[in-house]
């Protein structure tokens, strides 16, 4: 999936930046620039060209791009992270909230000597795990696929042109 | 609240001078506009991640989070911060499921992304349909607490002058978006989003330094002076009543933290970035500010509870609403006082700003499922579309207006955040689901599509409908009527799951199979970018 100069295009240099992949390179990657192509028209063929055969032949390709095992693993690693994820901070918020209509003295219980309870910790709690998680997310997908999905939307859009043609 | 005359010609002189930047920025980008669909719904997709963050900041702080959620830790303590983390963990929902994968698929509307492999058709007539009944009571919300808010403000018990700030607040918005588009309404987001914040962390400040900077001290103060000691810092006070009360607190809870991955207005601000990485930035960009902002929420609560006490504050309104107008009076210097006068006016222009951007970014996202979704779908298709469809756009956002004004005026008596909660909970179950399926499940159909925005959305309304909220009780729409039948004010408990239900019940009996070419290419475009718009 990477033999990008059997296409001609000209590739762009490679978005490294200090921390791994920089997003912000990717800015110029909207094809403003001009040098990316802009394959499948935005948003998707539209329902009354699905049945011409440049249609099926991008279809072709991203049938071809799905069972890639670069693109498996791309998804592996996007769902490996994102679905336990979800499931953690909407298990952790549902413990919050039905523990304060089930057993509101467990939040009641002071902490300390002061005013601040289980509760007032909870709550405190939810704001440092998102902000965890958000951070967690954000380093991970930085490193772990997002020069891979770069390469392959690279390949497929240079693939889909070709198909479309 | 009794204002003197000095009080109401500073606050009328800052919200004029709002509305006169608004207008200018307005006119600023009408000018440049090219009549495209690219421009009116997307603002040219050329803004920043940090841009874009502020705009989406602003389009979710609503007043109904800077008066509403403040009044109600003011008035009831721990139960009132359920919302303040509820409508921040939400956004985890938006950063790890949905962000970057619509902005790769979709063009301008939640639809967009469905159509990549479902029947168009019939799914952009669900989902327009879907998204413009959960922009419109979530308006409605935002209409309601103009009309409450300016009304206070000017010290005014007149329903005319209610009346009034309605229709002024359903005209502001119907110009911001017809001539302006998105690149109006983002900047408007941008402006308000550094008031707010502004606003937010002076009154922290000076509240954090009348306590020393100590919020321990801050807490048993609020505790001491708020009447309920000790229980003012654990649940139960406002929802702790009956076990009906405690339902409707997880339902609430429930709605708040799956609605926002649903809302239209939200969703469609992801397509004003380029890519998908900026539109995770802007999300980052928008937890960070969401985040500060509803912690501070939580300290302007306490310090209204803990300076002015709970009691002063039910006094002025038994909703809460102007607790943090009044605390600003306080922390100025009290009443009568120069700086208890310019603070208060600054809140109360900075809560007016809040209400007129939130309400721009609803009607813009509500013009484009009408025009985008609707009336492309509905209409015979010419070659001239894509001009005539912004055209569409421009008068749909007129009707939207209209309809806001008048739904609006009929609700006046409703609480904002249960409004807010209520839209929340029909966008949690019409859109969220759909949305999902789409982008995860391999064997989702149309016919699963179809089936779970009508089986969210209908149980959605038609609960609401036989809710407390409309009837048979003393602050519903109907006070006189009684039909309520469903005994929770919230219907998310029940409709959240029902969307899911339908939508894997119509896919699983669906014999049709699904589409695995086109599953194919929604799925490559959502998770590498190829093909985005």
């Amino acid at each position: 999936m990477t033999q990008h100069g059997t296409y001609g295009g000209t590739r762009p240099p490679e978005p490294q930046g200090a921390f791994g992949f920089d997003p912000w390179y990717d800015e110029l990657a909207s094809g403003r620039e001009g040098w990316l192509p802009v394959a499948p028209p935005p948003g998707g063929v539209p329902e009354s060209r699905r049945n011409g055969p440049a249609y099926d032949e991008a279809g072709a390709v991203y049938l071809a791009v799905q069972r890639s095992p670069e693109f498996q693993e791309v998804r592996r690693r996007h769902r490996r992270f994102v679905f336990p994820a979800t499931a953690a901070f909407l298990g952790w918020y549902l413990l919050y909230i039905v523990t304060a209509t089930a057993a509101p003295e467990l939040m009641a219980r002071p902490v300390g000597a002061g005013p601040v309870n289980v509760g007032m910790l909870a709550g405190l709690g939810q704001f440092v795990s998102t902000a965890l998680l958000t951070w967690l997310y954000v380093n991970r997908a930085r490193r772990r696929w997002d020069k891979e999905a770069f390469d392959l939307r690279w390949d497929t859009q240079l693939r889909t042109r070709g198909a479309a043609r | 609240m009794s204002l003197d005359w000095n009080h109401q010609t500073l606050a009328l002189v800052l919200f004029s001078a709002f509305i006169a930047v608004t207008l200018a920025i307005t006119t600023w980008a009408s000018r440049r506009r090219q009549g495209s669909p690219e421009e009116f719904y997307a603002g040219g997709r050329l803004f920043s991640p940090a841009e874009n963050g502020f705009a989406i900041a602003g389009d979710y702080m609503s007043a109904a989070s800077f008066l509403g959620i403040s009044g109600l830790i003011a008035l009831y303590g721990y139960d009132g911060m359920v919302y303040s983390v509820g409508f921040l963990v939400a956004w985890l929902l938006v950063l790890l499921l949905a962000a970057e994968l619509v902005r790769n698929c979709g063009r301008f509307t939640l639809a967009d992304v469905l159509v990549t492999r479902l029947r168009e058709r019939p799914v952009r007539i669900a989902t327009g349909t879907s998204s413009v009944v959960v922009s419109v009571l979530y308006l409605v919300a935002q209409m309601v607490g103009a009309g409450t808010l300016v009304a206070l403000l000017l010290g005014s018990a007149d329903s005319a002058v209610r009346t009034w700030a309605v229709i002024a607040v359903g005209a502001l918005m119907v110009v911001y978006v017809s001539c302006g588009g998105m690149r109006a309404t983002t900047w408007i987001q941008i402006v308000k989003a550094f008031l707010l914040m502004g606003g937010a962390i002076a009154l922290t400040v000076l509240v954090l330094l009348r306590f020393g900077g100590d919020p321990i001290s801050l807490l048993s103060d609020a505790a001491e002076r708020s009447g309920r000691g000790e229980d003012f810092l654990a649940p139960g006070l406002l929802f702790g009543e009956n076990l009906v009360s405690r339902l409707d607190f997880i339902s609430l809870g429930i709605a708040l933290v799956l609605g926002t991955a649903g809302l239209p207005h939200i969703l469609s601000r992801f397509y004003t970035v380029p890519t998908a990485r900026a539109a995770r930035r802007s999300v980052v960009w928008a937890i960070c500010l969401i985040g500060s902002f509803y912690l501070m929420t939580i300290v302007l609560g306490f310090g209204a509870a803990a300076l002015l006490g709970s009691d002063t504050v039910r006094a002025d309104n038994s909703a809460g609403n102007t607790a943090v107008p009044l605390l600003a009076q306080y922390l100025g210097g009290g009443a009568g006082t120069t700086g208890g006068t310019v603070l208060f006016a600054v809140v109360a222009a900075i809560a007016f700003a809040t209400i007129l951007a939130v309400v721009a970014g609803i009607t813009l996202a509500s013009s484009a499922a009408i025009a985008h979704d609707l009336y492309a779908s509905l209409a015979r298709r010419r070659a001239d579309r894509p001009v005539r469809e912004v055209a569409v756009a421009r008068v749909a956002a007129v009707g939207i207006g209209a309809a806001a004004i008048g739904l609006g005026l009929l609700a006046q008596n409703l609480n904002v955040a249960f409004l807010v909660g209520l839209a929340f909970a029909v966008a949690a179950s019409a859109n969220l689901p759909v949305l999902l399926f789409t982008l995860f499940w391999r064997r989702f159909t149309t016919r699963g599509a179809l089936w779970s925005v009508y089986g969210g959305l209908v149980p959605a309304v038609v609960l609401v409908v036989l809710s407390p909220v409309v009837s048979g009780s003393p602050d519903a729409i109907f006070p006189a009527l009684d039909f309520a039948v469903f005994p929770l004010q919230n219907p998310g408990v029940v409709s959240i799951p029902l969307g899911f239900l339908a939508g894997w019940l119509g896919t699983i009996g669906d014999r049709t199979g699904a589409d695995v070419t086109r599953h194919a290419e929604t799925e490559v475009r959502a998770l590498t970018g190829a093909g985005a718009a």
